[in-house]
């Protein structure tokens, strides 16, 4: 062999599973084309990024021929920004597909540079958007309809605590209980034991059968959702699971731009104790969210996620042409 | 040593964990879309033997264990300790009674065992997959059982017990796995 190289140069997945994969998107656009939601197309390159601590960002440095100085640019971990500049600037229903970028992020559900479909409704909420991701999912995999529970049902049932009310010691106290010690005795973030505890102990256990819909998140785990009007506790933002994977994320979308821009600066701090950059918030998306963005729903879902579902496979390199190790 | 985090840890490394030395055998990144990132290892303690899974946060790091493998022959105990020497150097080591447990029963004289060292101290003795030992006493089998029905138990020279065919005897030669404890033929002559 005259190339010879310790790294295949064959596709990760299949030729089969890559038609499948043609059959499926195509089947998204037909179901929003069906509901006239506008496809758009928003940059992978961005001035501005994500304030998220758990979000790890590739950047990169652009010469622009007609100025001396470089420029950093963020590769997107999800077109949410340039998207609701879109509602903003009244398009109404869009959606979109396309590659999000993650750095530190590699394993059997994730690949550094993955598709996302992503769309809003104006005039949606939270609860009317998980029916349209049901009707969706239910179409491309053929399963039967999700079920619904809370995320306080969710640990009450599967944790045996509430996460509303438990205090940090008591969230401690269970987890070393439940066997992780080594991370629950000294914790001081209740959220973090509280995804440890959802990711190792509810979700293995929930959405075997059909999928299942996790709502109202506690309202510190909100990103970009709303506050329950009635109940501060809570956020309005929901998850979809399946099988063992997490397969979509939405919110009905905050829209206040105080509260979001209170949410930046939240997320700076947390950056600053942990002794992570500190981001400089998107002043455009502000402006935008100034502006005005409609009532809206909005939700994200990993297209490679729903493929391997749709076609059972284990991982996500079986339904990518090429993963992060020969791309 | 060197601390080692989390990204780093695969099939082999060898890291300390709760002032164990233990050997990663698989690791799994676990990350919810919004929040913390995991990983889910599995790994062995090399002292006692015992495999766990446990969750790290993403990130985290430990002291890297000074655990190594090597060959030698065994060659005598002084009921305290077992003695065993690379035949290259001449180097003698002696392994404790916790560090061979189990395994007396299949040490053979100039038998090579893989020993395992913390820290340049033996801490599991691994006998030979195959080693071959007298039978000291069984029952007298049936004449003409060649197909072995079952099959008999024997004590061999070292104390171990194993299940042999009804026609073998008292002062042959076995060859015995010792990862099953299970009988594998007669000795060659």
């Amino acid at each position: 062999m005259k190339y010879a190289s310790k790294v295949a140069w064959q596709p990760t997945a299949d030729i089969q599973s890559l038609r499948q994969r043609a059959g499926i998107i195509a089947v998204i656009r037909q179901f929003f084309a069906q509901r006239n939601v506008l496809e758009v197309e928003t940059p992978s390159l961005s001035n501005a990024t994500v304030s998220d601590v758990h979000m790890r960002v590739f950047d990169t440095q652009f010469s622009d021929p007609m100025s001396p100085e470089q420029r950093t640019f963020y590769l997107q971990t999800s077109p949410e920004y340039a998207m609701k500049r879109l509602l903003c600037a009244g398009s109404g229903a869009i959606y979109q597909m396309a590659k999000a970028f993650r750095n530190e992020e590699a394993g059997k559900h994730h690949n550094p540079e993955f598709t996302m479909l992503e769309w809003y409704r104006p005039g949606f909420d939270h609860v009317k958007l998980m029916d349209e991701v049901d009707a969706l999912v239910k179409q491309v995999i053929g399963c039967q309809p999700a079920e619904r529970m809370s995320y306080q049902q969710a640990c009450l049932s599967h944790l045996s605590i509430d996460p509303l009310s438990a205090s940090l010691g008591e969230l401690q106290k269970r987890g070393c209980e439940l066997g992780y010690e080594h991370i629950c005795r000294d914790e001081q973030d209740k959220d973090t034991i509280l995804q440890l505890l959802f990711s190792h102990e509810v979700e293995p256990f929930i959405a075997n059968e059909r999928p299942c819909f996790i709502y109202e998140f506690p309202a510190s785990q909100a990103a970009l959702a709303k506050i329950k009007v009635n109940d501060a506790r809570v956020a309005e933002r929901f998850e979809l699971y399946y099988k063992g994977i997490e397969l979509a994320n939405g919110f009905h979308e905050l829209s206040n731009v105080a509260e979001q821009r209170q949410r930046f600066d939240a997320d700076n701090a947390q950056r600053r104790a942990s002794g992570l950059p500190h981001i400089t918030t998107d002043e455009l998306f502000l402006a935008a969210l100034d502006a005005g963005l409609p009532d809206c729903a909005g939700v994200a879902v990993g297209i490679d996620r729903l493929v391997m579902l749709a076609l059972n496979k284990i991982e996500i390199r079986e339904v990518i042409a090429f993963n992060y190790h020969n791309a | 040593m060197a601390n080692i985090s989390t990204n780093e840890f695969k099939a082999g490394v060898k890291i300390m964990l709760d002032g164990e030395p233990c050997n990663i055998l698989e690791n799994e990144y676990v990350k919810p879309g919004k929040g913390q990132a995991f990983n889910r290892v599995k790994l062995k303690k090399l002292i006692s033997g015992k495999s766990l899974e446990k969750t790290f946060k993403s990130g985290e790091s430990f002291e890297g264990a000074d655990v190594m493998d090597v060959e030698l022959s065994y060659l005598y105990t002084d009921g305290e300790f077992w003695h065993f020497m690379n035949n290259e150097s001449f180097e003698q080591i002696a392994a404790d009674e916790k560090a061979v447990g189990d395994n007396v029963k299949w040490l053979v004289e100039n038998d090579s065992c893989t020993i395992t060292l913390w820290n340049g101290t033996p801490i599991v003795v691994s006998p030979p997959n195959f080693v071959e030992l007298e039978i000291t006493e069984t029952d007298p089998g049936l004449k003409g059982d060649t197909a072995g029905t079952g099959g008999k138990p024997a004590t061999l020279s070292t104390g171990a017990v194993v299940r042999v065919p009804l026609f073998v005897q008292t002062g042959e030669v076995v060859k015995v796995d010792t990862r099953s404890g299970e009988y594998a033929s007669r000795a060659q002559k």
